[in-house]
């Protein structure tokens, strides 16, 4: 639980980094694109950052299924980051 | 129209730059620790940031040349009153700009893809910054533009061919406003293109007195950088509208040497300076000043003064704007019309700075030299050459 919690905060600490977002309006069931107004370009430019921050590999299929915070961090999580 | 130039953003600041002999030409000292590279003085555009105050979406796929290019065309669409007006979206507004390539700040992402093979530096935008029509689209998405995207990236010509593109497709009547200019934007690699060939004023110690146009101690040029937009309409958009009319393009030429992709030929600079004469429908007396293109390369001068003299004979006054602000590349043909426009609405014009002894291999122009000089003309002319040979001459009355 931790771990997850540790991840969840780091993923609101870059979300707020790179799109300019207040922290307390991320929450984990908050929707990437209808409530925090990203589009596909922000969400490959995240994916880009969490590569290069975590060497994880990510699976372009699994990627699309990605629709809120929590699938972040679920993803994140199985990735064993 | 709208500039970004390391002389000022505004005539005003412009104006008195001009005025008073004043170059913007700086020693750049952090280019110095650069192996091989000779030249350190550079002509940068100081104090611009991409405004914070633009959508994120926006900025984020900017890089320094379109942000540059987004101002220029902001200030020009402001002043033509166009700005959020329907015909932006109505398809009859396009595009018509260029810059040499598009930013250089992403090329570390792309660098990183062959230093260690791996796409981890790759971003969504890394690809849109670089791309050679970045200005162009950046402009088209932040006004919301719907007509034609015409991209010229022919490196010192990209903003005056665009400008003649935009002329040509109004003429035509696809068109019936275009956003039309160029941009670039100063970089250590750019400077290291020209040095390798040689092309690079090395006056590092005294940068006020380089570039030198026409001037026998020439020693080559400087880099600049800067974006300039032209708002140009159908004189019938322009007379429905009541716009001001700043004044008209009457002639445009563009044709390639066909030689040589450095070394500039005399024959087709001639022809194209003729050319855009027969197009305005005017005769070479009728025109009474020449913005040169005078970059102060050792070849390059020459070439222009001779071919200048064929087509108009010594008695036309001629100045370069380089000699104040370096060369700005894909922006410097449409700074060069912006600011000799301005000037001629005013009834004057600049010297060219540094010119203190013409070169014996330059014709025997009417050079202005040393102060600003009171003139009254109609009609004038701008001359641009590029690499790859392209060459173009825009006929202007104001």
């Amino acid at each position: 639980m931790n771990e997850r919690v540790e991840i969840q905060n780091s993923l609101t600490n870059k979300l707020v980094e790179l799109f300019e977002l207040e922290a307390d309006e991320i929450q984990l069931d908050s929707r990437l694109y209808e409530d925090l107004d990203l589009d596909s370009i922000d969400a490959v430019d995240l994916l880009s950052q969490l590569k290069q921050d975590t060497g994880m590999v990510v699976d372009p299929e699994r990627a699309k299924t990605i629709r809120t915070v929590g699938d972040v961090v679920d993803m994140l999580v199985e990735l064993d980051i | 129209m709208g500039g970004i130039s390391p002389l000022g953003s505004d005539w005003q600041t412009v104006r008195h730059h001009l005025k008073t002999n004043k170059s913007a030409v700086k020693t750049i000292s952090q280019w110095e620790d650069i192996e091989g590279l000779n030249a350190t003085v550079g002509a940068p555009v100081s104090n611009f940031e991409i405004p914070s105050s633009w959508p994120r979406r926006q900025r984020r796929s900017m890089g320094r040349v379109s942000a540059m290019s987004v101002m220029a065309t902001h200030l020009a669409l402001s002043q033509a009153g166009l700005l959020d007006d329907p015909i932006l979206n109505s398809g009859r507004a396009g595009i018509s700009y260029g810059s040499s390539s598009g930013s250089f700040d992403s090329y570390d992402e792309l660098a990183d893809f062959y230093a260690n093979r791996t796409t981890r530096k790759f971003t969504s935008n890394s690809y849109i910054k670089v791309m050679p029509h970045t200005s162009a689209a950046a402009i088209g998405i932040f006004f919301g533009i719907t007509g034609r995207i015409i991209p010229s990236s022919t490196a010192c010509t990209s903003g005056s061919l665009a400008i003649g593109m935009a002329y040509e497709n109004i003429a035509s009547g696809k068109q019936d406003v275009m956003i039309a200019g160029g941009a670039d934007e100063l970089h250590e690699l750019t400077v290291a293109v020209f040095d390798t060939l040689m092309a690079t004023s090395t006056r590092n110690d005294a940068p006020s007195t380089t570039p030198r146009p026409f001037d026998q101690d020439r020693d080559g040029l400087v880099v600049g950088e800067g974006a300039c937009t032209f708002v140009l309409e159908s004189l019938d958009h322009a007379m429905n509208r009541d716009a001001v009319v700043l004044g008209e393009i009457i002639g445009f030429a563009t044709n390639s040497d066909g030689r040589h992709l450095t070394r500039p030929s005399g024959k087709t600079v001639t022809d194209v300076m003729k050319l855009a004469l027969q197009d305005a429908e005017i005769q070479s007396n009728d025109v009474g000043y020449v913005s040169a293109h005078g970059t102060a390369t050792e070849i390059g001068d020459v070439v222009e003064s001779v071919s200048t003299f064929e087509v108009f004979g010594g008695s036309v006054p001629i100045s370069s704007l380089k000699s104040y602000m370096g060369h700005t590349m894909g922006a410097c043909g449409a700074l060069e019309a912006w600011m000799s426009i301005q000037m001629l609405k005013e009834g004057w014009v600049a010297p060219t700075l540094n010119l203190d002894n013409v070169d014996a291999e330059c014709a025997p122009l009417n050079y202005v030299r040393e102060k600003p000089l009171p003139l009254k003309t109609k009609y004038f002319i701008n001359n641009n050459f590029a690499f790859g040979g392209v060459n173009t001459s825009i006929v202007f009355a104001v």
